[in-house]
């Protein structure tokens, strides 16, 4: 059995920004490795670890997606030793000043993200809501160091080092959406004692936070019969909308919407009522924001589900994760892929 | 010790840094110093010949001298830092909090903090990007929107807990990084000269309390104290970033790598001018590299002490520090280790005659 939470620890400090996952690719597939019977890696860095089920071949199979990228900041250029930089995925620039960072130049060098005094800043500019492009990353060496070790183009992660707090919660960057990543495994480790008739690709996908291209192109190889995204969802903290939310600690949630197959919710809500899992309904009227939305149309379509896991202070240095809502998604998981059998396919219809 | 012609000058070694990273790293909000106090007292024991904790906390300790006419010099250092206090519990784990100091409050967003005595994590979050729209994030946050989290769980903190940023000490190539080095610069510069008194004056060493409260420490401390002179060491803003569109950069304040800052004058003092030249003096004689601090806004404990009694002279030294009242200020070693050895030469030259020097 793996140990998650260490495991998950071990990701939140494993670089691995959107288009640059090798690092965390690597942990990964390392953990992954005893608990399927296939490995690789697709054209676009995407992992997939295939575990074969015990019905006659052909097989149908489910892809269950989680993506391993993190959001992050790229450098863009050096104004006398202090570093300008962009986004890499979406960041609220109020939430950037003053961050611990790690400049991934020649060798990884320790930071601070700084918003400069106002008195450096243009006119327009107001202090506390300075955008990303006049923010500087300090790392408190001399300009003629910074020049050797930097170069445009080189990754700024987030620093935060994990930790715990209270009520079996933990606190870390990326856990968007290593979280999931998580979740997944304790889905392969559940697997490991559960008879499965089908197959399972279980993908650790790319780029999910700027293009979806890893889940894009990994459905369209592996062609699944269904495919399942497994995401981090806004969990209820102060000043969010609380029908936009979840509750932390209080389950995973199943997500409705038109990425989303009816017949696939029904069943996966079902089966989460069958077996006792506590789970919330998620709606998402419009883009799911997650790989279910670009696998949904690989090649002639395919069946999608998103299954949520609700974090706090979402694309934040501090993200808030129940780790019982991770173990509770990856047995929804596993119950519902130990649950497939040969007539599955047939249920999912539109029953206008 | 670094020989000169007359003297021998304390260096920072690896102690010293080690000692810096365990008072940067310790919590100690103003009003609440208990925690540096502790490492303060357990550091200058063996090293005083008297040591007392005041009615506000403050630690007075006093070195003795031998000889005739000595002056009784007073070096303070203020223990505190800025900080925030819990002042409402909204349950399942949220917390108000309202801040101690000068702390903006969009340093606050998306930190790790650390509250009370037993440490307890908690995080100060913000509504997820993707539920915002444009105008939004271009307002600044506002303290009253903000909360403590310690995770879905009540009980472990009280209100009126103390708390601070979370950041752990850390060295940046030839700089310094860490939470609080304003002032724990200066206490463990105290701590060091304490160590290495020059017999012939009488050091009255105060580790202050609540000065980002209103100088409030160093103003009864002084009093207690009755010194001829004094001498406040603190960190000091350093502007010394890049101006957004590359035009020189007028408004530093002061800089990193120039050596510690000498004050002439800011909010709170005009400095006494015959110590400022007697620094000034002392680093030209020692060849040690100074920077005099942009005249300007700030203040430190010498606000309070200049007036005490009968007037004291005084005179602030700083080690120029970026990023003051934020999550991780950045100095540098260099300064730190001039800093040190310009207020020890200065102790070293001092007379009794400097100060029938005309003003």
């Amino acid at each position: 059995m793996t140990d998650i939470p260490a495991f998950l620890k071990r990701m939140l400090s494993a670089p691995g920004l959107s288009g640059h996952e090798a690092p965390i690719r690597a942990l990964i597939e390392e953990t992954w490795q005893p608990l399927v019977h296939e490995l690789n890696v697709s054209r676009m860095g995407s992992l997939h670890g295939l575990r074969c089920g015990s019905g006659p071949t052909p097989r149908p199979s489910i892809l269950v997606a989680a993506h391993m990228d993190a959001i992050g900041l790229m450098v863009n250029g050096n104004m006398d030793g202090f570093l300008r930089v962009t986004s890499i995925g979406g960041l609220d620039p109020r939430v950037l000043p003053h961050q611990p960072v790690t400049v991934h130049g020649r060798r990884d060098l320790p930071g601070v993200l700084v918003s400069p005094p106002e008195r450096l800043l243009p006119a327009n500019v107001t202090e506390g809501a300075v955008p990303i492009e006049y923010l500087l990353v300090d790392t408190g060496l001399t300009p003629e160091e910074v020049r050797r070790l930097v170069r445009v183009g080189d990754l700024v992660s987030y620093a935060q080092p994990p930790f715990e707090t209270a009520g079996d919660t933990l606190v870390g960057h990326s856990l968007d959406n290593r979280a999931s990543v998580a979740a997944l495994t304790v889905c392969l480790d559940e697997l490991q004692k559960r008879p499965h008739t089908w197959d399972l690709w279980a993908v650790a996908s790319t780029q999910e936070e700027v293009s979806l291209g890893g889940s894009t192109t990994s459905a369209f190889s592996l062609r699944p019969s269904l495919a399942v995204a497994v995401d981090v969802t806004f969990a209820s903290s102060p000043g969010c909308p609380s029908h936009k939310t979840f509750p932390l600690g209080k389950g995973p949630t199943i997500t409705w919407g038109p990425n989303i197959h009816p017949a696939l919710f029904e069943a996966f809500r079902d089966l989460a009522e069958r077996h006792e899992i506590p789970f919330n309904v998620e709606v998402t009227p419009r883009h799911s924001g997650t790989d279910a939305y670009a696998m949904q149309v690989v090649a002639e379509g395919i069946p999608c589900i998103v299954i949520g896991i609700p974090l706090r202070y979402m694309h934040t240095p501090v993200e808030m994760v129940a780790l019982k809502d991770i173990t509770r998604a990856g047995r929804l998981l596993a119950e519902f892929i130990a649950a497939l059998d040969e007539k599955f396919m047939d249920t999912m219809v539109w029953k206008d | 010790m670094k020989k000169t012609n007359e003297f021998s000058l304390p260096r920072i070694g690896a102690t010293q840094i080690k000692l810096l990273e365990k008072l940067s790293n310790a919590c100690a909000v103003a009003g609440d110093e208990g925690e540096v106090r502790k490492i303060v007292l357990e550091q200058i024991g063996p090293h005083a010949d008297e040591v007392k904790v005041d009615a506000l906390g403050n630690v007075l300790a006093y070195h003795r001298g031998t000889g005739e006419k000595r002056l009784r010099v007073m070096v303070a250092a203020h223990m505190d830092e800025v900080g925030f206090m819990i002042t409402a519990d909204d349950g399942d784990g949220f917390y108000r909090f309202d801040v101690v100091g000068g702390v903006d409050a969009y340093k606050l967003v998306g930190k790790a903090v650390l509250i009370g005595k037993e440490h307890i994590p908690g995080v100060i979050g913000i509504k997820p990007v993707h539920l915002t729209n444009a105008e939004e994030r271009k307002r600044p946050v506002e303290l009253e929107a903000l909360r403590i989290d310690i995770g879905p769980a009540a009980g472990k903190v009280k209100v009126g807990d103390r708390a601070t940023f979370a950041t752990r000490f850390t060295q940046l190539g030839p700089s310094l990084c860490g939470k609080a080095l304003d002032d724990r610069l200066g206490v463990a510069t105290l701590i060091e000269l304490l160590k290495n008194a020059p017999p012939h004056i009488d050091l009255l060493a105060a580790f202050t309390v609540q000065e980002e409260n209103g100088l409030r420490g160093a103003r009864v401390a002084s009093f207690a104290l009755m010194p001829d002179l004094a001498f406040v060491l603190d960190a000091t803003p350093a502007h010394d970033l890049p101006t957004w569109d590359g035009s020189e950069n007028a408004r530093y304040n002061s800089r990193l790598g120039m050596g510690p800052a000498i004050y002439v004058a800011d909010t709170s003092a005009l400095h006494d001018p015959r110590l400022v030249r007697h620094l000034m003096v002392t680093a030209d004689t020692f060849g040690i590299p100074y920077q005099i601090r942009q005249p300007g806004g700030g203040g430190t404990d010498a606000g309070a002490i200049h007036k005490q009694r009968a007037g004291i002279p005084s005179v602030s030294i700083s080690v120029p520090t970026r990023y003051l009242h934020s999550p991780a200020s950045i100095a540098r070693l260099a300064d730190w280790q001039n800093d040190l050895a310009l207020v020890q030469a200065a102790l070293l030259r001092l007379t009794p005659d400097l100060l029938k020097e005309t003003r």
